[in-house]
C-alpha cells in the first residue's frame, strides 16, 4: 500500500521554504499516517534536494499533517534553476511512500 | 487604528456574501462574471499579484511612466463593472501592481465609457518602499545575508486591511490597490461590513482564514484537486473547464461558509478546503499577516450541504511590529538548453548527451555560478531518488540550466545543447534555447512606522 490510498496532498511555496500537506481520507487513517509519515522518511525520500530542517505540523481534527521543508526550493521560485520551480509537484513524490499493511 | 464602520442601513440580515473572481493575474475571466451575476455578493475581491509581478510591472513602468498595472485589468474590469454597479457589488483588486494610481484612472475611463455615472474609484498607495530602502540597510528575511541596494528594482511592503476600511468608510465602490497581503483584501470589506475594530484579533483571524481560503480562487473549489484513479474515486472533479470560484457567506462573527455558484463546475469539500488551508501555510498557530498573527491550528471543517462547507475555530493574537517587504533585484542570467531523444535506448542517450555538454564546458572553459542536469521524465522534478526503482520511459529530454553573470555565457551554454544535433548522440529532436535575465525576490522585515499607506479618491462624473 502506498501514501496515495490513504491520503492527499496539496505543496506550497515561500521563498526557499516549501510546505506539504498530507492529508487523511478517512479521520481513523490518522493515527497511522503519525507513525508513518515522518520528516526521516521525507528526507530519506527527498535527499539532497532539502538543504534545511524539516518540520511537521499536526491538525489531528483536520486529519491533516503539514511538513515545511526549508531550503527545498533552489533559492526560490523566482531564482531557481529547477523545472518545477515552485516545486509545486513535490506533494505527489509523498505519495509514492510505502506505507505497512496493520491488522 | 480604529475605523468603524456602521453596516449599511437598509441592508437585508444575513451574512456578507464575499467572492473571489480571480486568484492569479492569468486567471480565467468567466468565473468572476458568473459570480456577479449569479452569486448575490456584496463584494468581489480580484488577486491578482504573485510575488515577481510586480518587479516585472516596475519595470514596465519605469519605461512608461502610464504603465506598470495588472495587463488584464481593462479586460476584468470590462467584464464585471456594469453588472457589479449595478448590483451594488464592491470591488477590491491589488491590480494596480506597481502603479495604482494609473490603474485607477484607466478604471475611471472605463466606467466612464460604461456610463457608471458617480462611481467613486478609491486607490491605496504606499507600498513602495523603494526609496526607504535605498536610504537603509537591510537583512534577507531566509538566510539574513545584506542585499546589495544598487541591484534593487522594486521594494514593496505588504499592505493590511486598514486603508481598505478606510476607502470603503469613505464610500468608494472600486478599491485598486498595489501590494496589500492577499488575505488582507478580503478581511477589508468583511471588517467594514460589520464594523469590527481593527483590534479584534479573534475576528481579524476567522477574517484572515475566509481570505486565505479565497484568495486562490478556483484552488478551494476543486482546481488543482483533481487525481483521476486515486482511492475510490476520492479525488474526481466534474467539469473543471467550467469550475466556479468560490464565495464565503461571513457572519459577524467571522465564522463562514465556503460555497460556489450552483450548477458550476467542480466541488467544495472538506477536502478540498482542507488542501487550501494548508497551502503556502507553515506554523499552523502563527500566520502572520499585517492586521494580526492568525491560528488556524483548532479549525474546523463541516460538510453542510452540496457543495457547502462551513469553518470555525480560528483565532488570532495581536499584530507585530513589523511588515513584510518583497525586494526585486538582478541575480545573474539564466541559460535553459533542451533536446529529446525517443524511443529504445532513449534514456542513455540523453544522459551520453548530458556527458558531452559537461565535458564542452570544460573544453571552451565556461564556468557557470550553477548548473544542473535534468532528464525530463526520468529526474527533473523529484530529483534521482524516487525515481531509481521506476521504469525506464519511451521518450525522455534533457534539460540544461545553468545560472551566469552574462547573457552571453547563458547563451553560449544553452547554444551546446543545440548542437547537439549535428555533434551529440543519435536521433535527438526539439532542441530549444532560451536566455533571460533573472529578477530574483528577497523578503525582509521592516518595522511598520516605515510604511505609510495613503488613499486616495476618483469619481466617475
Amino acid at each position: 500500500m502506498i501514501l496515495r490510498d490513504l491520503a492527499h496532498a496539496r505543496t506550497g511555496d515561500k521563498g526557499d521554504t516549501c510546505n506539504i500537506s498530507v492529508i487523511a481520507y478517512h479521520r481513523h487513517d490518522f493515527a497511522r499516517l503519525r507513525r508513518h509519515v515522518t520528516t526521516d522518511r521525507l528526507r530519506a525520500l527527498l535527499g539532497d534536494m532539502v538543504r534545511g530542517d524539516i518540520t511537521r505540523f499536526e491538525l489531528p481534527q483536520l486529519g491533516a499533517l503539514n511538513f515545511v521543508l526549508q531550503g527545498a526550493l533552489g533559492g526560490g521560485v523566482t531564482r531557481s534553476l529547477a523545472l518545477d520551480a515552485h516545486g509545486k509537484s513535490l506533494g505527489s513524490a509523498v505519495l509514492a511512500l510505502e506505507i505497512p499493511e496493520e491488522a | 487604528m480604529s475605523h468603524r464602520v456602521a453596516p449599511p442601513e437598509g441592508r437585508p440580515a444575513g451574512p456578507f456574501r464575499i467572492g473571489c473572481g480571480a486568484g492569479y493575474s492569468g486567471d480565467r475571466l468567466e468565473p468572476a462574471v458568473e459570480l456577479v451575476e449569479q452569486g448575490d455578493l456584496d463584494c468581489l475581491v480580484f488577486e491578482c499579484l504573485a510575488e515577481r509581478t510586480i518587479a516585472i510591472a516596475q519595470q514596465a513602468r519605469a519605461a512608461d511612466p502610464s504603465r506598470g498595472f495588472d495587463d488584464r485589468l481593462e479586460e476584468r474590469m470590462s467584464a464585471v463593472l456594469a453588472a457589479s454597479h449595478a448590483r451594488g457589488i464592491r470591488i477590491v483588486t491589488n491590480m494596480g501592481a506597481a502603479n495604482p494610481m494609473a490603474a485607477g484612472e484607466r478604471v475611471r475611463h472605463i466606467a466612464a465609457r460604461l456610463g457608471l455615472h458617480g462611481l467613486r474609484i478609491a486607490v491605496v498607495t504606499g507600498d513602495d518602499v523603494l526609496e526607504v530602502m535605498r536610504a537603509g540597510s537591510f537583512s534577507d528575511m531566509d538566510d539574513g545575508t545584506r542585499l546589495a541596494v544598487e541591484r534593487v528594482v522594486s521594494a514593496n511592503a505588504y499592505l493590511g486591511a486598514e486603508p481598505i476600511v478606510a476607502a470603503i468608510a469613505g464610500g468608494a465602490d472600486v478599491i485598486v490597490t498595489g501590494r496589500v497581503a492577499d488575505p488582507s483584501l478580503f478581511v477589508a470589506p468583511i471588517a467594514a461590513h460589520y464594523g469590527w475594530s481593527l483590534d479584534d484579533w479573534t475576528r481579524l483571524g476567522r477574517g484572515t482564514l475566509v481570505g486565505h481560503l479565497l484568495e486562490c480562487a478556483g484552488q478551494v473549489t476543486g482546481g488543482y484537486f483533481a487525481d483521476p484513479g486515486a482511492a475510490g474515486g476520492a479525488k474526481d472533479v466534474p467539469g473543471l473547464a467550467r469550475l466556479g470560484f468560490p464565495l464565503a457567506e461571513v457572519s459577524e462573527d467571522g465564522s463562514a461558509t465556503i460555497t460556489k455558484v450552483p450548477g458550476s463546475g467542480g466541488r467544495v469539500t472538506t477536502a478540498t478546503c482542507t488542501e487550501q488551508l494548508l497551502y503556502e501555510l507553515h506554523d499552523p498557530s502563527a500566520y502572520v499577516t499585517p492586521d494580526v498573527v492568525a491560528d488556524f491550528s483548532r479549525v474546523h471543517m463541516t460538510q453542510v450541504g452540496d457543495d457547502r462547507v462551513r469553518v470555525d475555530g480560528a483565532t488570532g493574537t495581536a499584530r507585530t511590529g513589523h511588515v513584510k517587504v518583497s525586494v526585486g533585484h538582478y541575480d545573474g542570467w539564466i541559460g535553459d538548453g533542451q533536446i529529446s531523444y525517443g524511443g529504445p535506448g532513449a534514456v542513455g542517450r540523453a544522459r551520453l548527451a548530458a556527458q558531452i555538454v559537461e565535458e564542452r564546458l570544460r573544453v571552451i572553459d565556461l564556468a557557470p555560478r550553477d548548473i544542473r542536469y535534468d532528464l525530463i521524465g526520468v529526474d527533473a522534478l523529484h530529483g534521482a531518488g524516487p525515481a531509481r526503482h521506476a521504469p525506464e520511459p519511451y521518450e525522455v529530454r534533457l534539460r540544461v540550466a545553468a545560472r551566469t553573470d552574462s547573457a552571453g555565457e547563458a547563451r553560449r551554454i544553452a547554444q551546446e545543447v543545440e548542437a547537439l544535433y549535428t555533434n551529440g548522440p543519435a536521433g535527438g529532436g526539439g532542441a530549444t534555447v532560451t536566455v533571460r535575465q533573472v529578477l530574483a525576490m528577497r523578503s525582509l522585515l521592516i518595522p511598520r512606522q516605515m510604511v505609510h499607506a495613503r488613499v486616495q479618491t476618483l469619481e466617475v462624473e
